[in-house]
């Protein structure tokens, strides 16, 4: 008997005591994991403070010696990184407001209506899912750029991304939760579609549509090849491409610089992540979970 | 919803007005135009049939750029998918110290993949770069990272792991969360260990969500890498990390062999549509979420 209680005590203790040291483990995976992820972001903004002896010192400097702007002036002399945050937010913000706004109306048209050639228009949309016009189709596209005389503007930009099948898709999904009953109500009370559109079932998506803003954002922010190959001038060019600029500028590789100018880069969208997390992961996550 | 009958057309008309102009005209056209050739100087084109298909398949550069898209993208998507499944079990457990550790996971989220290509340039840089010194430090390794063989392509696998993997723990966190608890529960009254649990229950239980991950991936692989390859290799040294997308732009806007660039988009927008009906095919019926 007072055995058998030895015997079951010592087995708990192990298993307490194997469970201490699993989460011990676990809690050092998990800070050497997250320090992995945030190590780029972090010694990068460590140099781009870095005074300019500590710069090409070696070995290199893992904490920051001193803190002065002087790389953040200089990127900033180098590119214009002014106009090129200018450009970006513009290219940006014009293709998140298209892109809300095409994938709300389309999105709302497959939720809510039955029409002719409803299936078709479905699949015709669909199909286009994984086709990223803006690097697969670079060569033809480019050519309409040529032929609309779009090259170099604005235009070229922002218009070819104002529409996708994914934005649609995730309003479509959206717009199919909410009751039919409340349709229902709003016709009895006299409302005609737009009217119901308007009044209600946008303000009721708000979240669902903040979500979507900031996701369009991000991926308008950050669009790379495009911008390169239709900007020629150095004034319409985004601050994507201004840290290769930036790169080129100086073969010496000045890195205290480079780092300033990605740092100018990076700030928005990471700001944006930062303050807006839960949305913007739980508008990720219904984005791919679609049933 | 008892409407005119064009009003659900009106809603259409803006997405497929775009559809069509910026993404089904040019699909057409690139079909088109890899059936003819461009001569370098000015502009006449002849009609050449399926030349620039049987040329870019004996086209030995052609070759080694789809070796080095097949290896970069097998191991960059399956070493993201199942590290970032494993990191995502402890990162599921609703804790505030958790949180914390989720944050910084998430953050590149955000970064583009042309900032990820200059901070791992950076990184990697052979004398200011800080992971460079920890390699040369612990391992004796002394490498010119983006400029050497094979050490460019890890160089870019580091960097496309790095930017990628955020977006495949969001997800996992979400699905790994939505696992019955009391299933795990009654597995370990029943004698399963963490190892059974994890993999004869939770990964069998996200596999729709692997499957998603898996092409969402390969998209990014094989598109956003470009900006990635661009700011760090350049495609070098020699052709060595010449991907498939990088050898599109260096023959469509450097070399200016316009045919010879549209049949490689043709075979680039073949692979994709086998990745859209597989996803259309598989994904909608395993997907049981919501």
């Amino acid at each position: 008997m007072n055995n058998e209680v030895k015997r079951v005590k010592k087995q708990s203790m192990s298993t307490s005591k194997k469970r201490i040291i699993n989460g011990t483990l676990k809690e050092i995976v998990l800070i050497v994991v997250s320090f992995i992820f945030i190590m780029p972001i972090l010694l990068g903004l460590i140099m781009s403070i870095q005074p300019q002896s500590a710069i090409f010192s070696f070995p290199p400097k893992f904490y920051p010696v001193g803190f002065n702007w002087h790389n953040y002036e200089k990127a900033i002399q180098t590119v214009n990184f002014g106009r090129l945050t200018l450009n970006s937010l513009i290219m940006a913000v014009t293709i998140t407001a298209g892109k809300v706004v095409t994938g709300v109306l389309a999105g709302y048209a497959f939720a809510n209506f039955t029409f002719k050639g409803k299936g078709f228009l479905f699949s015709f949309l669909f199909a286009t899912l994984f086709l990223p016009a803006e690097t697969v189709m670079i060569v033809p596209l480019f050519k309409i750029m040529k032929q609309f005389g779009w090259v170099n503007t604005y235009w070229a930009l922002t218009i070819p991304f104002m529409a996708s099948a994914t934005n649609t898709f995730l309003m479509r999904q959206h717009f199919k939760t909410i009751p039919k009953s409340l349709e229902e109500a709003a016709m009895i009370d006299g409302a005609g579609p737009m009217t119901y559109f308007v009044k209600i079932l946008l303000p009721i998506s708000k979240p669902m549509i903040s979500g979507m803003v900031i996701i369009n954002f991000v991926y308008a922010w950050n669009l790379y090849l495009w911008p390169l190959i239709t900007t020629m001038d150095d004034n319409m060019k985004t601050v994507q491409i201004g840290i290769n600029m930036l790169m080129a500028a100086d073969t010496a590789r000045n890195w205290g610089v480079i780092m300033a100018g990605t740092m100018i880069a990076l700030a928005p969208t990471i700001i944006v992540f930062l303050a807006l997390q839960n949305l913007f992961v739980s508008s990720l996550v219904r984005s791919g979970m679609k049933g | 919803m008892k409407a005119k009958k064009w009003y659900p057309y009106v809603l259409l008309i803006p997405t497929l007005v775009i559809i069509i102009l910026f993404i089904y005209y040019p699909a057409v056209d690139a079909f088109k135009t890899s059936l003819y050739r461009n001569s370098v100087f000015g502009n006449r084109v002849h009609y050449v049939g399926l030349k620039n298909f049987i040329a870019l398949f004996h086209d030995p550069e052609y070759i080694s750029t789809l070796r080095t898209t097949f290896i970069y993208t097998i191991f960059t998507v399956s070493f993201t998918i199942l590290a970032s499944f494993l990191i995502s079990l402890p990162l599921s457990e609703n804790k505030k110290r958790i949180k914390i550790y989720r944050t910084l996971i998430f953050l590149p989220y955000a970064v583009s993949p042309a900032i990820a290509g200059t901070l791992w340039s950076f990184l990697l840089d052979p004398l200011v770069g800080q992971v460079n010194y920890v390699f040369l430090k612990v391992f004796g390794l002394q490498i010119k990272w983006l400029i050497s063989t094979p050490y460019a392509l890890y160089s870019i696998i580091f960097a496309s792991v790095w930017k990628i993997m955020p977006f495949d723990v969001i997800f996992y966190i979400a699905s790994i969360q939505s696992v019955p608890s009391e299933l795990l529960e009654s597995a370990k009254i029943d004698g399963a260990n963490a190892f059974t649990r994890t993999w004869k229950i939770i990964f069998p239980l996200v596999s729709p969500i692997t499957f998603y991950l898996i092409i969402m991936n390969l998209v990014s692989v094989m598109f956003s890498s470009f900006a990635i390859i661009d700011v760090m290799t350049k495609g070098g040294p020699g052709t060595y990390t010449n991907t498939m997308i990088y050898k599109l732009y260096l023959d469509a806007f450097t070399n200016h062999r316009t045919g010879f660039a549209s049949a490689q988009s043709v075979v680039m927008f073949v692979l994709m549509a086998i990745v859209t009906i597989l996803y259309f095919k598989f994904g909608q019926k395993q997907v049981h979420y919501e």
